[in-house]
């Protein structure tokens, strides 16, 4: 049988994958998004695995709404991308020092 | 070994698989279609776990809408990859430090010692008639109506922000307003000016 532990682990991994993702990528926004993307991929197997295993579905109802927000998260993150490339012509995010923050 | 843990493996594999492929891949178009390919096994292993209908959206939702909004947009920037590539190997080494440190520590607390099948028992299955998507609409639409009702309201700021954001005002271009084309009225357009009769010179 599958244990909760085998869910947790894979999701870990994942986890750490796009840690080491947006080390390697820190300089492409794009990626930075994908990896996104992903984190919040493996928390959701996080909430399916507990959902499942504990018999509530309040966890998939969570899952459901990250999922909402992902979904404006990356529509709002692409198109402040895409004025970015017009006014800029780069997503490498070294150059955007505008602010000088 | 089960076939049902054959196929988690199987999944599992895959779905880490196609995560380092994303982030190691050089073309960000080939990076999105693995993204595409882990999402699609995340559907996979959600199956699995007996929540059919969010693996459906997943797939419908993710690899559907918003892989392919990535994809355009990677496909409409003219972007400059040797550029962004630069310190790909600098970092590797600190990449590879924290990801394995993370994932040993968070390994120590998730691991089978605490979360075994000893601790957590595999629940037993669903019967056939069950369905996942009724459980879930029962729960949504009742105990959690204001907080989908509020999702409802992010996903049009979403919408609303996105245009907003993108939308290109050229002023050079002539177009019509429809408002003041039905706002004029006759005499805006034709004027009468009373005048005495003029002799030719």
């Amino acid at each position: 049988m599958i244990a909760l532990s085998d869910y947790l682990i894979v999701a870990a991994i994942l986890f750490s994958v796009s840690v080491a993702g947006i080390f390697l990528n820190r300089k492409n926004v794009l990626l930075l998004l994908m990896c996104i993307e992903l984190m919040l991929l493996a928390v959701n197997i996080n909430f399916i695995a507990f959902s499942h295993f504990l018999g509530d579905v309040n966890g998939q109802i969570f899952v459901f709404f990250i999922l909402t927000v992902a979904a404006a998260e990356a529509a709002i993150g692409l198109a402040i991308l895409v004025v970015l490339f017009r006014t800029r012509k780069t997503i490498n995010v070294a150059d955007l020092d505008t602010l000088k923050g | 070994m089960s076939f049902e843990k054959f196929l988690f493996y199987l999944f599992a594999a895959l779905l880490v698989g196609a995560a380092v492929m994303v982030i190691t891949r050089r073309n960000p178009v080939h990076a999105v279609l693995f993204l595409v390919l882990a999402f699609f096994n995340a559907a996979g292993l959600w199956m699995l776990a007996e929540s059919e209908f969010l693996a459906i959206a997943l797939v419908l939702v993710y690899v559907g809408a918003v892989m392919v909004l990535f994809l355009f947009v990677v496909m409409m920037l003219d972007i400059n990859l040797a550029e962004l590539r630069a310190g790909f190997v600098r970092n590797a080494p600190v990449a590879l430090a924290v990801a394995v440190i993370m994932l040993g520590e968070l390994v120590v607390v998730l691991g089978p010692a605490r979360f075994g099948l000893d601790k957590y028992a595999a629940p037993a299955h669903r019967p056939a008639d069950y369905s996942n998507t009724a459980e879930l609409g029962m729960a949504l639409f009742t105990r959690h109506i204001y907080a989908f009702e509020i999702a409802a309201v992010i996903l049009l700021v979403g919408i609303v922000a996105a245009i907003s954001l993108t939308l290109r005002r050229r002023p050079e271009t002539k177009y019509v307003d429809p408002g003041r084309q039905v706002r004029v009225k006759s005499k805006d357009r034709l004027k009468i000016i009373k005048m005495d009769a003029e002799e030719k010179a």
